[in-house]
């Protein structure tokens, strides 16, 4: 139809004001969508870090290991969805310079916790079937030359004697911000063998890691944990894997808010560089309108030519915005990769782009139009020459 | 309803508008016939209520009273819409600056017109082509406004004016910015517009060389005809 043509040619009939405009609302597209990107980030990064997971020791110290029984007592908290435990073995591997973190573990409900350790399907089963068993992060594996199936032993230091595992799985984290140089075996196996060495130190844990099924619910759920032991023997404390992470996180949420306000103030801005440049146009062509009109067409077809120019500024800002997010996003990743070690632009963002690009072409022409539909004709008129 | 003799006919016509305090009164009392076939001439001074006037009758603009019968139909009654297509089956228009669109060629300006008929793409370039061959510009029916003349704009005009082949044409000073040559040769083509093609033409002017083409001179001056 010829109003695409009109639609068209009139977007590009000024080329530096379309230019600009298109410019403008790209930038801000730009900035719009990294500002979504680094909340996402934030939101992803708090999800699967350790903001549901709690740690349970002994109130005294670190040292002192905590009863066994507490866990089907913990398991019964409200709130609590999974509960783990485990013990730090202390082990040495051939020297003390080859120091490396090694744990006793609840091996699936630990697992289970974790699920930013990404295992293959088959290792996965062959570890938590193998009792003497080992899963290893990918780094440590490297380190040490360790393939599936090696025999590794452990000397003792806390608990006396050589240990022997066999490695079963190796861990990848699921991005870069995961360990991967730690060493999981199964608490079955140090409790089974102190039952029979000496049976004092068995049925013992050095920590309950508890997860919680909501992150907002973990102060509560580790305040009930504390009360529940509080005239024990053993006293508890609970407090998030991170203990600065709930300060952290509230601090962390108002800069949020701030950012999601910003990411809203942006989009009102091109609404108004939009509007100003399609209320510019738009009173420019009054003449023409009225022409148009004159020749019988009706107030939406010309509300159609002019919504059809905004669409056309707008969407093409969109577009360039969007193909600009790409290198922008992974030029922030390189340049902080510290803190932000997955920053990726969500397909959710690049729809809220378009979408974005349509409302503010639609909202944009929406004064103009009316002012251009209702202008009498013969007014429209003398505005030429 | 039949064919009456008159093509026009306006009835105590009054239209006035008003500036802050004041009430400006353009057009008082104006009653007249134009016959079918009639090339009318409207003169008058600057200001003198012309193209309020030609607005009225070609219904783009609305009288404060009276009454406007055109093409056996009494306009002043029509809602917005209904006036669009009104205009769009009856009038044909020439302004004094052309009016085309800069973004369209000649041929699409023409074929504006025929886009709110419901002739096919092929019907519409017949139609097209035969009215820029009739103003003689077949071979710049590529070029855009700003590669034509005035004149040249103006005859495109016209062409756009007689597409739709309207019972009436109206021209607001189509002269008016156009050299001598070009004028006469405006001039010509809407006597032939009239003379072969059988149209009514109502031409407000304020140069008595362009009024002596049409049959016939009314003389408008503080809103009412001086015979
Ligand atoms: N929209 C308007 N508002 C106020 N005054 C107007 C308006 N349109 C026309 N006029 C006045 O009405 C008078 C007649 O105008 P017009 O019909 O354009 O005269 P002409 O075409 O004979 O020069 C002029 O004085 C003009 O200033
Ligand atoms: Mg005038």
């Amino acid at each position: 139809m010829i109003l695409w043509k009109m639609i068209f040619k009139n977007a590009f009939r000024h080329k530096l004001r379309t230019a600009l405009t298109i410019l403008a609302v790209a930038i801000a597209v730009l900035a719009f969508g990294l500002l979504r990107t680094v909340i996402s980030t934030w939101y992803a990064s708090v999800e699967a870090s350790s903001a549901t997971r709690l740690i349970t020791r002994n109130a005294v110290s670190l040292i002192f290991p905590l009863p066994l029984s507490y866990y089907n007592k913990i398991r019964q908290v409200d709130h609590v969805e999974t509960v783990s435990y485990g013990s730090w073995f202390g082990g040495i591997y051939i020297t003390e310079e080859n120091f490396f973190a090694n744990f006793a573990v609840d091996a699936e409900t630990y697992l289970d916790l974790h699920p930013e350790f990404v295992i293959p399907g088959d290792q996965r089963e062959g570890f938590l079937r193998d009792r003497r068993g080992f899963i290893a992060g990918a780094q440590l594996a490297e380190r040490f030359g360790w393939e599936i199936g090696d025999i590794v032993t452990l000397q003792g230091t806390i608990y006396p004697g050589n240990w022997e595992f066999q490695l079963q799985a190796v861990y990848r984290g699921r991005d870069e911000s995961v360990d991967e140089s730690q060493f999981f075996f199964h608490w079955e196996y140090l409790n089974e063998t102190l039952e029979e060495t000496s049976p004092t130190m068995a049925d013992q844990v050095g920590f309950y890691l508890v997860g919680v099924t909501d992150p907002d619910l973990a102060a509560q759920v580790a305040e009930e944990i504390d009360a529940m032991f509080e005239n024990s023997p053993a006293v508890t404390i609970t407090e998030t894997e991170e203990s600065f992470l709930l300060g952290f996180i509230s601090m962390t949420e108002a800069i949020i808010q701030v950012i999601r306000l910003v990411s809203f103030v942006v989009i009102a801005i091109i609404l108004a560089v939009v509007a100003n440049t399609m209320a510019m146009t738009t009173r420019e062509r009054t003449g023409e309108y009225a022409v148009l009109k004159t020749l019988g067409y009706s107030g939406t077809q010309i509300t159609l030519l002019i919504m059809g120019e905004a669409l056309v500024i707008s969407l093409c800002g969109a577009l360039l915005g969007i193909v600009l997010t790409y290198p922008a996003a992974s030029g922030f990743r390189q340049a902080l990769k510290a803190f932000f070690p997955t920053f990726s632009v969500e397909p959710a963002t690049i729809l809220l782009d378009l979408g974005i690009g349509m409302l503010v072409g639609i909202v944009a022409s929406l004064v103009p139009a009316r002012q251009a539909v209702r202008i009498r004709i013969a007014e429209g008129l003398r505005r030429i020459g | 309803m039949e064919n009456r003799a008159n093509i026009v006919e306006v009835r105590n016509i009054c239209k006035s508008y008003q500036r802050g305090e004041h009430t400006i009164t353009v057009l008082n009392d104006i009653s007249f016939d134009i016959a079918r076939g009639e090339f009318l001439a409207i003169m008058g001074p600057s200001g003198s209520g012309k193209s309020t006037l030609l607005n009225l009758i070609a219904g783009i603009d609305r009288a404060d009273s009276g009454s406007i019968m055109v093409n056996n139909e009494d306009i002043t009654g029509l809602s917005e819409t209904d006036l669009a297509g009104w205009r769009a089956d009856n009038v044909g228009f020439i302004f004094q600056f052309y009016n085309l669109i800069p973004v369209l060629t000649a041929m699409e300006n023409v074929d504006l017109p025929l886009h709110l008929t419901g002739l096919s793409k092929k019907g519409r370039q017949e139609h097209v082509e035969a009215a820029l061959g009739m103003v003689n510009l077949i071979d710049r029916m590529d070029h855009y406004p700003s590669q034509l003349s005035g004149g040249e704009q103006q005859r495109v005009a016209i062409a756009r004016a007689i597409v739709t082949d309207p019972a009436i044409l109206v021209a607001d000073e189509p002269t008016g910015d156009l050299d001598r040559r070009s004028a006469q040769d405006i001039l010509g083509l809407m006597e032939r517009m009239n003379t072969e093609l059988g149209k009514t033409i109502v031409m407000v002017t304020h140069d008595p060389h362009a009024a002596q083409s049409a049959h016939l001179t009314r003389h408008l001056e503080k809103g009412e005809f001086s015979v």
